[in-house]
């Protein structure tokens, strides 16, 4: 196991991820932010409170989108649905979806198939924690990452939370 | 993760880890259809074929608004209007619409066990809507799942099933899935209409006055006399009926506490509920209803990758 993030690491990479976000994203009322099921709501609660803590006061649009039904390896394995909570219009927000891991590509591939059964958005941004890069199988690239590694297939990248496994750490698994 | 078996033949066969995660995925199911688009691509390389040997208008819609937010391809069959009226058996009508590529069957059947001996026969995965007077599953299910959001939840909760008892596959279903859940059951109802060894069998309080058992439950499941399945005289009269065992408001008010109502539909108003009990703020017979398409659509997910596994 080769550590790719420390807990110190992992909070400033999550304040810069925040502030690049708001960059991009003045008008917040326009915004709103999207975390996937099941792990990548961890990342997007941290980046919603450390947005929130910028601009207090002001509205974040912050929802959870779950994708099982919309996978493409249904008929090889059936995986267990997670809530999904999008209380508000998407019609034509600016939507940036947040992941712990991109890898293959192909549960972004499935989220933004789902997102646009909630209405048309006026512009997708992909936010991911760790880039596997060079490993993708769908045309899909993140518009803010956290830190990009390079990784072959016998390896996993786990990503610890606090909320979830006692402690915050990314590290790289070798099998 | 998938359920335990290969068909939806009863709850009978189901553990209660099956039955856990088909209201889980349900209520996932729920939310989709609170959705701009009420519909998601899962099933979309499916082929389900509604078979109902046995008139129906909730289940058999339900059923097909679930296999169509799910994105199947649906075949409906009634008897009525088929080559069953010209004598052949149901194991031939079955295979001649499988060997057309069908995935999955949807069966109502007026035979109990109906779909039992389709699933020894025949490789599609079978979901039994209703079998004569043994089970109706996705009825149980939903009933669960509805109870589960009016009380919070199922264990410790008291449900009392009321009427037609020995006719109900309703009830049936009720009774196996709550007990394996450790919800508490009574059922209540004229004696003709309880199954003498009930208490035993099914392992259930048995109760033959409706007051006290409304005083006991938290939830009071409400069953249709079903005279088309009675060829004797079990009690006399609709009106003698609905004056011991019909619930009224007058009743209800009577308690000293707030009860859920619920009843599978179709309603006789007048006989066992009274109409300002059935559209009452203390029913949740439409919720049951709304219920229905969620939980089909968990069961459906569920079970379609019978044929790989």
């Amino acid at each position: 196991m080769k550590s790719i993030l420390t807990e110190s690491q992992l909070a400033i990479t999550i304040k810069r991820l925040a502030h690049q976000i708001l960059e991009n994203n003045s008008e917040l009322a326009n915004t709103v932010l999207i975390g996937l099921q099941p792990r990548g709501i961890y990342l997007s609660d941290q980046l919603v409170d450390a947005i929130r803590k910028e601009f207090p006061g002001t509205q974040v649009h912050y929802g959870k989108l779950d994708i099982t039904f919309y996978r493409d390896d249904i008929r090889k394995e059936l995986h267990i649905a997670n809530q999904t909570d999008i209380p508000f219009s998407i019609e034509g927000k600016r939507v940036v979806l947040i992941d712990d891991v991109l890898y293959t590509g192909r549960t972004i591939r499935a989220a933004l198939d789902a997102l646009l059964d909630f209405g048309r958005p006026e512009k997708v941004e992909l936010c991911v924690l760790i880039d596997r890069r060079f490993s993708r199988q769908f045309p899909i690239q993140p518009d803010y990452v956290g830190k990009a590694i390079d990784s072959i297939v016998s390896q996993r990248v786990k990503v610890y939370w606090k909320k979830k496994d006692g402690r915050e750490e990314v590290a790289l698994l070798d099998y | 993760m998938q359920l335990s078996t290969r068909h939806l033949l009863g709850i009978k066969d189901l553990s209660p880890n099956d039955i856990s995660l088909i209201l889980q995925t349900a209520e996932q199911f729920k939310e989709v259809l609170q959705r701009p688009v009420k519909k998601v691509p899962s099933l979309r390389d499916i082929v389900v074929v509604n078979l109902f040997f046995e008139n129906s208008t909730r289940t058999r819609i339900s059923f097909e608004l679930a296999e169509k937010r799910l994105s199947a391809d649906t075949v409906n069959f009634t008897a009525s209007a088929s080559s069953v009226s010209k004598g052949e058996t149901l194991l031939d009508t079955v295979n001649n619409i499988l060997s057309m590529k069908v995935d999955m069957v949807v069966m109502r059947h007026s035979a109990s066990g109906a779909p039992h001996f389709l699933a020894q026969h025949i490789p599609a995965a079978i979901i039994n809507a209703g079998d004569g007077i043994n089970e109706h599953p996705t009825q149980g299910l939903l009933d669960a799942l509805s109870i589960k959001q009016a009380t919070g939840g199922l264990e410790g909760k008291k449900v009392a099933i009321i009427g037609d008892i020995m006719h109900s596959r309703v009830a049936l279903s009720n009774i196996y899935l709550l007990n394996k859940m450790g919800a508490k059951v009574t059922v209540c109802g004229p004696p003709t209409l309880i199954p003498k060894y009930i208490r035993e069998a099914l392992n259930v309080e048995v109760s033959y006055d409706l007051k006290e058992t409304l005083e006991w439950c938290d939830v009071a499941n409400v069953l249709r006399i079903q005279l088309e399945r009675q060829n004797q005289v079990l009690f006399s009269s609709l009106r003698e009926y609905n004056l011991a065992y019909g619930i009224s408001r007058k009743l209800l008010d009577s308690l000293h506490k707030k009860i859920v109502i619920m009843h599978p539909g179709p309603i006789n108003r007048g006989v066992e509920l009274d109409s300002d009990v059935a559209d009452s703020k203390q029913s949740i017979i439409l919720q049951q209803v709304e219920n229905g398409v969620a939980v089909r659509m968990a069961v459906l997910y569920l079970l379609s990758n019978s044929n790989n596994n």
